[in-house]
């Protein structure tokens, strides 16, 4: 009984995760067919550079989507917060660690401002953060005009470019994989997980279970605003500049990957798994499709019908399901 | 009572556009003159009749992220067409963006109403499709001024009475849809749908059918801005537009239309245009820097989404105590 109980539930959960990680082998292999560099594991390790900030994002964008909102944002806070550290870098001569920390601390409020809006007002967090996404990399604007800065300490350039000790793999790598671990236990195995899950399948039956829904989405907007200032510092010491147009249009990107990923758009369902694999399938394609000359924009086309077929598919899966099973009990 | 808290929200909005108007008029008098408010109307008519069809996808509590790569995919196939065919007549010309526009619309429109994936995916993933075909296709090159011919350019500028085609053209726009949305019945149907899904296919309206429609004019009216735009900047590039849609978008809230859905009017929707293109025009007049452009927009949008949300709650909480009465 147990087992014809959790079939099912298992198939489901699993089956975009299972076509995702099918296309992410089908993928290696083909582009390991097409280009012999592509296989070369420094160069694999190399290239996470250009998706690890992006991916750091994707993590608590997991969590606003699953809750139900949207944070459109995340690339204005990466501005703002790059434009904050290049000021102190440049004026104040300050180090390294009060550079992460003015980058964190920037984003975290940026995010606790969207999050109070948002809980305290009740407006949509679709409009605050389109809003947020002008506001924040218009401050960047006023403040930089059209200058960059350039002078960043010398160890300031380790976050966004060093390696581990003398091997090869990226720090960012391994922060990411850490985060992404603790983002997993998080999701999967706590009560704030749980309680993630029961806000985006129905916000009013969660709080009549007493579960203060506020409360979690506004720390799920911090959340991402301290992880968006993250990404920043990142991606300000690995180019080692500041510009305001810093990261245009990452917004739209973060969220196709975490959609593509297997998080439901309107909240309640998608798992760890399936956005880390997202993560790595969309990155290695890019690389790949570069290694063989293919334009980024032929990426961009394919990613779009990924998108679509994302959606699609499984729910069409489900519908094949349940009527085989109709079949099944007319007989 | 309730009308008048409804009709309050576009009131606000016009004595603050009126307010503004005198501020920057005191500082810079200059602003005031015919000839400028010309140059704003003109700016800001690609603005309105995009944001005419996105108000419209917004109503039914969709949105189209795609607008703006649907602009630069049709501004680029038609200045392409125009390149290598100048002998094809205007008019042909005119027709075909629509067509474009009309193709990419209903594309976005089959996905969300019979394969029923949600406005938001479907238009981020067309984003992307429609974005990356005009790099494609034009190669990563532009087409420059001089590759257009005379009468291409002179679309959107050439006029009668002072007002530009351009204007004209928005002008018409905006009075179709207001008439569309307020008078006929399929104008009703999309705030009933937007209003109550499910409500107004028990009182038998054809909810896939008003879906596609909606995402069919909006991809249309961004066709037909596709070649205005172009023309109007005689240059289509891979990045024309770029980030159009979360302007489009942006003055859609200004003017009051809720995400929700089924609550907005055609007069809130250029209020908030206006508001926009004045904000832009404004600054060059009074000495400040352009790069302040883009954090006022954020903040006027910001102060718009709250009044928007602090009324809507006025206006529930009226009815609740009128339903107690």
């Amino acid at each position: 009984m147990k087992s014809t109980e959790k079939m099912p539930i298992w198939r489901i959960l699993m089956q975009w995760e299972a076509i995702l990680f099918f296309m992410f082998v089908t993928m290696i292999v083909v582009d390991s067919k097409l280009s012999p560099y592509f296989l070369d594991l420094n160069n694999m390790l190399r290239t996470t550079f250009n998706f690890m900030e992006k991916a750091i994002i994707v993590l608590p964008m997991m969590f606003i989507i699953i809750c139900g909102d949207i944070d459109i944002s995340v690339a204005g806070i990466i501005a703002l917060s790059s434009c904050f550290m290049g000021l102190a870098s440049q004026h104040l001569g300050v180090g390294t660690p009060a550079l992460i920390s003015i980058g964190l601390l920037t984003g975290l409020s940026a995010g606790v401002l969207n999050g109070l809006i948002i809980t305290k007002i009740g407006v949509p967090a679709i409009a605050v953060t389109l809003a947020g996404l002008f506001l924040f990399r218009g401050i960047a604007y006023v403040i930089l005009g059209d200058m960059a800065v350039t002078t960043y300490p010398k160890s300031f350039a380790y976050l966004g470019q060093g390696y581990i000790g003398n091997t090869r793999i990226p720090f960012e790598l391994v922060l990411f994989i850490i985060l992404a671990i603790i983002f997993g236990i998080v999701l999967h195995k706590t009560t704030y997980g749980r309680k993630l899950f029961a806000i985006g399948n129905n916000s009013t039956a969660a709080r009549f279970f007493g579960i203060n829904v506020n409360r979690i989405r506004f720390l799920n907007f911090a959340l991402i605003g301290l992880f968006s200032g993250l990404a920043s510092v990142l991606l300000t010491s690995r180019i080692g500049s500041t510009r305001p147009n810093i990261a245009t249009g990452w917004e739209l990107e973060i969220i196709t990957i975490t959609v593509l990923g297997g998080v439901y758009i309107f909240g309640g369902a998608g798992n760890i798994l399936g956005v880390v694999i997202s993560i790595f399938m969309v990155g290695l394609a890019r690389f790949g499709m570069g290694l063989i000359n293919v334009p980024g924009v032929v990426m961009n086309i394919a990613m779009g019908f990924l998108l679509i077929i994302a959606i699609l598919l499984p729910g069409s899966l489900r519908q094949l399901q349940s009527k085989i099973l109709a079949k099944q009990q007319q007989r | 009572m309730l009308e008048k808290v409804v009709k309050k929200r576009e009131f606000i909005l016009l004595v603050s556009l009126v307010s503004l108007i005198v501020i920057i008029g005191l500082r810079s008098p200059r602003f005031l003159s015919i000839g400028n408010f010309r140059d704003i109307l003109d700016d800001t008519a690609l603005l309105a009749m995009v944001a005419m069809g996105q108000f419209m996808v917004i109503l039914i509590a969709g949105i189209d992220l795609s607008v703006g790569a649907g602009v630069a995919l049709t501004g680029m196939s038609v200045a392409l067409l125009h390149q290598y065919y100048p002998g094809i007549p205007i008019f042909v010309i005119v027709l075909l963006s629509i067509l474009i526009g009309f193709l990419l619309g209903s594309f976005n429109g089959i996905l969300v109403s019979l394969l029923r994936i949600p406005a938001i995916i479907v238009t981020l993933g067309t984003l992307g499709i429609y974005r990356g075909f005009v790099s494609l296709m034009s190669g990563g090159t532009w087409v420059s001024a001089h590759e257009m011919s005379d009468a291409f350019k002179n679309l959107p500028r050439g006029g009668f009475l002072g007002v530009s085609n351009l204007l004209f053209v928005a002008i018409l726009c905006v009075i179709i849809f207001g008439v569309f949305l307020k008078y006929t019945r399929t104008g009703r149907e999309i705030y009933a749908v937007g209003g109550n899904e499910i409500a107004s296919q028990y009182v038998g309206i054809n909810l896939k059918k008003i879906k596609y429609l909606v995402f069919m004019i909006a991809g249309s009216i961004s066709g037909l801005a596709g070649l205005l735009w172009v023309a109007r900047y005689a240059s289509a590039q891979s990045d024309t537009a770029m980030g159009f849609e979360l302007v489009v978008i942006a003055a859609c809230v200004v003017g009051g239309v809720s995400f929700f859905g089924g609550s907005g009017t055609t007069l809130g929707v250029v209020l908030g245009v206006l508001f926009l293109g004045i904000i832009n025009n404004a600054l060059t007049q009074i000495n400040i820097s352009p790069f302040w452009q883009m954090g006022l927009q954020g903040l006027v949008i910001l102060v718009a989404v709250i009044i928007n949300t602090v009324m809507e709650k006025r206006t529930k909480e009226l009815i609740i105590r009128r339903k107690n009465l």
